[in-house]
């Protein structure tokens, strides 16, 4: 502007004039009103101390402090067309630039600003929202401890600020859910910046407001987190092995795994390389974390009960609409463990519903059975009474659908069955221990399922041929039931069938709860996560008493005996022996006493039972010579 | 997608404040075809969809609503738009302030330079200085601040207090209210109200010329407006859950 210092009355405040509140107040005003008859100097000084903004002398802050404040006694007086210079500064402020002095007047004018008439109100709550993120070059300061000092003091300043401007005026937080979808960063925007403004609208969700706001805000974020996750093509995770496999295979190079033992192996090893350097992968990794933390701050105050309903209902409008999600549901994943009664049991029972529910849409009902499934295999924090009461709902289904008497395999048109049959071997794969081991539930699921398998539509050759070799190995070990026919799978990953079934969606191949590639989210997801190297088959039942660290499944059994002493009088123990005395076949025997060396074993799945963690992730039925 | 094909106002209310009304009328409600399983619902979050904003077809906005579908028949729309029309009668509590309308609402901030006013717990007005009768001095009484008449000592507004007032402009998109206490009908509900029974109180006695009862009853009426005022403010709470 190339004015001066302006030769305020509070300038003089060094020479110890004194004046009195109202007396710059009423200067202020003077200054306002001087406008409309035409004399605009010491309107323009005004609107020039708004300007100072970087590297202030300390005077120049006391100026600015108290012209600030002044500014917000006389609110009634600035008039939208006259001031509009006056107002278009005080709305280009970032509180991040001041200290906290200058930072809190700036926020009670703004306050004063919003309520003082409603045509104001939007362009504050915008500013205030614009104080979500910092200018530019604070965003590098941001991991200094000033850094950190100057954002808790301007987020608690903003977010103060809504609460007020909320108490004044009962519909402003309405208005500000819209503002604040409006100015969300797009994915293009520096990274950072996204992340603070995420935490903001967490924080929002957390907040006072929150009642009125917070599932908008919940809302908004996990549609942020999948647009994110929709930018990572499953390309970048599969690269070229897209044929050998999704349901991909343990140990490949055992050589390769052996001498590069400190890190992952396998596929995972080589996916998450390919997604190192992804940018956008790692904002959604930090994005994700901040959501988990969320979460733990809501059950630490228990309120997690309340938020997950609104996680839910997201996740059923975006989430499984959206094309083979990848990171986004390890939300619902994590916000199951931290409430395994009942969210983990909700989330699970909203996907039977969907599933059973003919009144679904096809894809949708695939898609839940496949996140069903997914969820049961791999969330370790789920008791064995409820896999099984939902895997009795799935048999159930099966069954009662396989009542209705038509035709032969048609992947095509029976594709909601052949998913729920395969949803349930999946599952099998990794729990049919835990169920072979409670006679009851042998009783229950496993019997029935052979119905359902020799069913003339003929799951076993329509699902994928990974997961049925896998299953059949497992029940033949079991001696659940074996098959007249042999398959001959060749170790195919799928088959023509199963991409029939599958549709273009190839929902055939959709795992969600596979293991996370992100490297700071499967940190908080390991914990509670079930890999395949924790699972004990039941064809490796000899080796039960030498590897019991780090199995999911004896705790499982466990935890359902204790669930069930009534029931099942001596546990686990008597159940054991009667395993061994119920199947008198000799194959099962023999199998028991199986002459395939230990160390066999162990070379064959890297010592992983001692190393769980360390362990791939994506399940392979062997199909090395010596395990068949 | 909602059209009024009619749309009257019925009973202009009962209610003591003005710019609330209840109005009957017919719509029509045009559905997506993808909610057809779900009629009422949709229904319900169309007209939901209408709440606390302003509506021009209404005239006003809508706080409340009680819907009867009319008919099983829907009207399928033809051509590009797949939507179908169902007619409905419905029930609108309407609150649509007009200029120089007497409203109420509770005092929830109060400066030298403006009192900040919430009525019906959800729309906001602000009364500034300058539109604020000179007889209301403004003061700060053990740290409290206030506005006191200075012809009445008992006429006093502060933070909590219900008061009426005069509409002078509505904001229709954010639902704001510019006020003014200049009409000397204006001020603190409890003040006004109990000022006309005073007077009311004080003819009688006055024929009856028996002063020191009078002095009794105004004692006893003193504590009258206290438990109007709460009246008011539970029937308000009221209204704001069944809204």
């Amino acid at each position: 502007m190339g004015l001066e210092l302006p030769k305020y009355p509070e300038m003089e405040e060094d020479n110890f004039v004194n004046f009195t509140d109202s007396e710059i107040v009423s200067h202020v005003k003077d200054a306002l009103t001087s406008v409309l008859s035409g004399d605009s100097n010491s309107y323009n000084q005004l609107v020039a101390v708004m300007h100072h903004s970087k590297r202030l002398a300390p005077d120049e802050v006391a100026l600015l402090e108290t012209t600030l404040k002044a500014l917000g006694g006389a609110v009634s007086c600035i008039d939208t067309t006259l001031h509009d210079s006056l107002l278009s500064a005080i709305f280009s402020m970032s509180m991040w630039n001041y200290g906290p002095h200058v930072a809190d007047a700036l926020a009670e004018l703004i306050v004063s600003l919003a309520i003082s008439n409603g045509k104001y109100l939007d362009l504050c709550l915008g500013m205030l929202v614009s104080n979500f993120t910092p200018p530019p070059y604070f965003l590098d300061k941001l991991k200094l401890p000033r850094g950190l000092e100057r954002k808790g003091q301007v987020l608690s300043l903003v977010h103060a600020a809504f609460k007020k401007i909320s108490d004044y005026i009962p519909l402003a937080p309405l208005r500000l859910s819209n503002i604040v979808l409006q100015g969300m960063p797009t994915i293009y925007h520096k990274d950072r910046a996204i992340v603070i403004y995420v935490e903001n609208m967490l924080k929002l969700e957390s907040g006072e407001i929150g009642e009125l706001v917070g599932s908008t805000m919940l809302m908004a974020v996990v549609d942020q987190l999948i647009e994110l996750d929709l930018e990572i093509g499953w390309d970048a995770i599969l690269q070229d092995d897209f044929s050998k496999g999704i349901f991909e295979m343990e140990l490949e190079d055992v050589d390769e795994v052996e001498e590069s033992a400190e890190q992952d192996t396998g596929e995972f090893r080589l996916s998450r390389k390919s997604l190192a350097g992804n940018s956008i992968a790692e904002l959604l990794d930090n994005l994700l974390v901040l959501t988990f933390e969320h979460l733990e701050s809501c059950e630490r105050a228990g309120r997690l009960a309340k938020v997950f309903e609104t996680l839910l209902q997201s996740f059923q409008i975006t989430v499984m609409s959206a094309y083979k999600s990848k990171f986004t549901q390890f939300v619902m994943f994590y916000a199951c463990a931290l409430d395994p009664d009942y969210c983990g049991m909700r989330f699970a029972t909203m996907l039977a519903d969907l599933f059973v529910q003919d009144s679904h849409p096809q894809p949708i009902r695939m898609s839940a059975v496949a996140y069903l499934a997914s969820y049961l295999s791999r969330a370790k924090f789920l008791s064995a009474s409820l896999i099984s009461s939902m895997l009795k709902r799935l048999v159930d289904w099966c069954l009662e659908y396989g009542k209705t008497p038509d035709g032969d395999i048609n992947p095509n048109a029976h594709r909601v069955f052949y998913s729920g049959c395969q949803a349930i071997m999946y599952v099998l794969c990794f729990r049919m221990k835990v169920f072979m081991d409670v006679p009851r539930l042998k009783m229950q699921l496993l019997m029935p399922m052979e119905q359902i398998l020799k069913h003339k539509l003929n799951p076993l050759k329509v699902c994928l041929p990974s997961v049925v070799e896998e299953f059949l190995r497992q029940s033949k070990a079991a001696c659940l039931f074996t098959v007249s026919k042999t398959f001959v799978f060749d170790g195919l990953l799928e088959s023509e069938l199963s991409r029939a079934f599958g549709g273009l969606e190839r929902l055939d191949t959709f795992f969600p709860f596979d293991p996370c590639l992100l490297k700071r989210c499967d940190s908080f997801i390991r914990p509670m996560f079930v890999f395949w190297s924790m699972v004990k088959p039941t064809y490796d039942d000899a080796y039960d008493d030498d590897n019991d660290d780090g199995s999911s499944d004896d705790e499982l059994i466990q935890d359902f005996v204790n669930e069930n002493e009534d029931i099942m009088d001596d546990g686990v123990a008597r159940s054991f022996d009667e395993q061994g005395l119920d199947l008198d076949e000799f194959d099962c025997a023999l199998k028991k006493m199986s002459i395939t060396p230990k160390n066999g074993f162990s070379y064959k799945f890297g010592g992983g039972f001692q190393e769980p963690t360390r362990m791939p992730c994506r399940i392979r039925p062997s199909t090395s010579p010596e395990s068949l | 997608m909602l059209k009024s094909s009619s749309f009257s106002l019925g009973h202009q209310s009962q209610l003591k404040m003005k710019g609330l009304s209840v109005a009957d009328a017919d719509l029509v409600v045009y559905v997506h075809p993808s909610k057809s399983r779900k009629v009422s619902q949709a229904i319900l979050r169309e007209l939901s969809s209408l709440l606390f904003k302003f509506n021009e077809a209404f005239d006003g906005v809508l706080l409340a609503y009680d819907v009867n579908i009319q008919d099983k028949q829907a009207k399928i729309l033809s051509g590009v738009h797949p939507y179908f029309g169902l007619r409905l009668k419905a029930n609108l509590l309407l609150f649509s302030p007009k200029s120089d309308m007497l409203l109420e609402g509770k005092v929830v901030k109060l400066s030298q330079e403006s009192i900040h006013v919430i009525i019906l717990g959800f729309s906001s007005a602000i009364i500034t200085a300058q539109n604020i009768r000179g007889e209301f001095k403004y003061k700060t009484k053990d740290e409290e601040e206030l506005f006191a008449s200075r012809s009445h000592k008992r006429h006093v507004i502060k933070v909590g207090t219900m008061i009426r007032f005069l509409v002078k402009s509505f904001d229709e998109e954010i639902l704001h209210i510019i006020g003014s206490l200049m009409p000397a009908h204006t001020g603190s509900i409890c003040w006004l109200d109990w000022n006309l029974e005073e007077i009311s109180e004080f003819d009688r006695s006055a024929t009856k010329s028996r002063g020191r009862e009078w002095q009794e009853d105004k004692t006893f009426e003193g504590t009258t407006p206290l438990s109007y005022n709460n009246h008011i403010k539970k029937s308000k709470k009221h209204r704001i859950t069944e809204d």
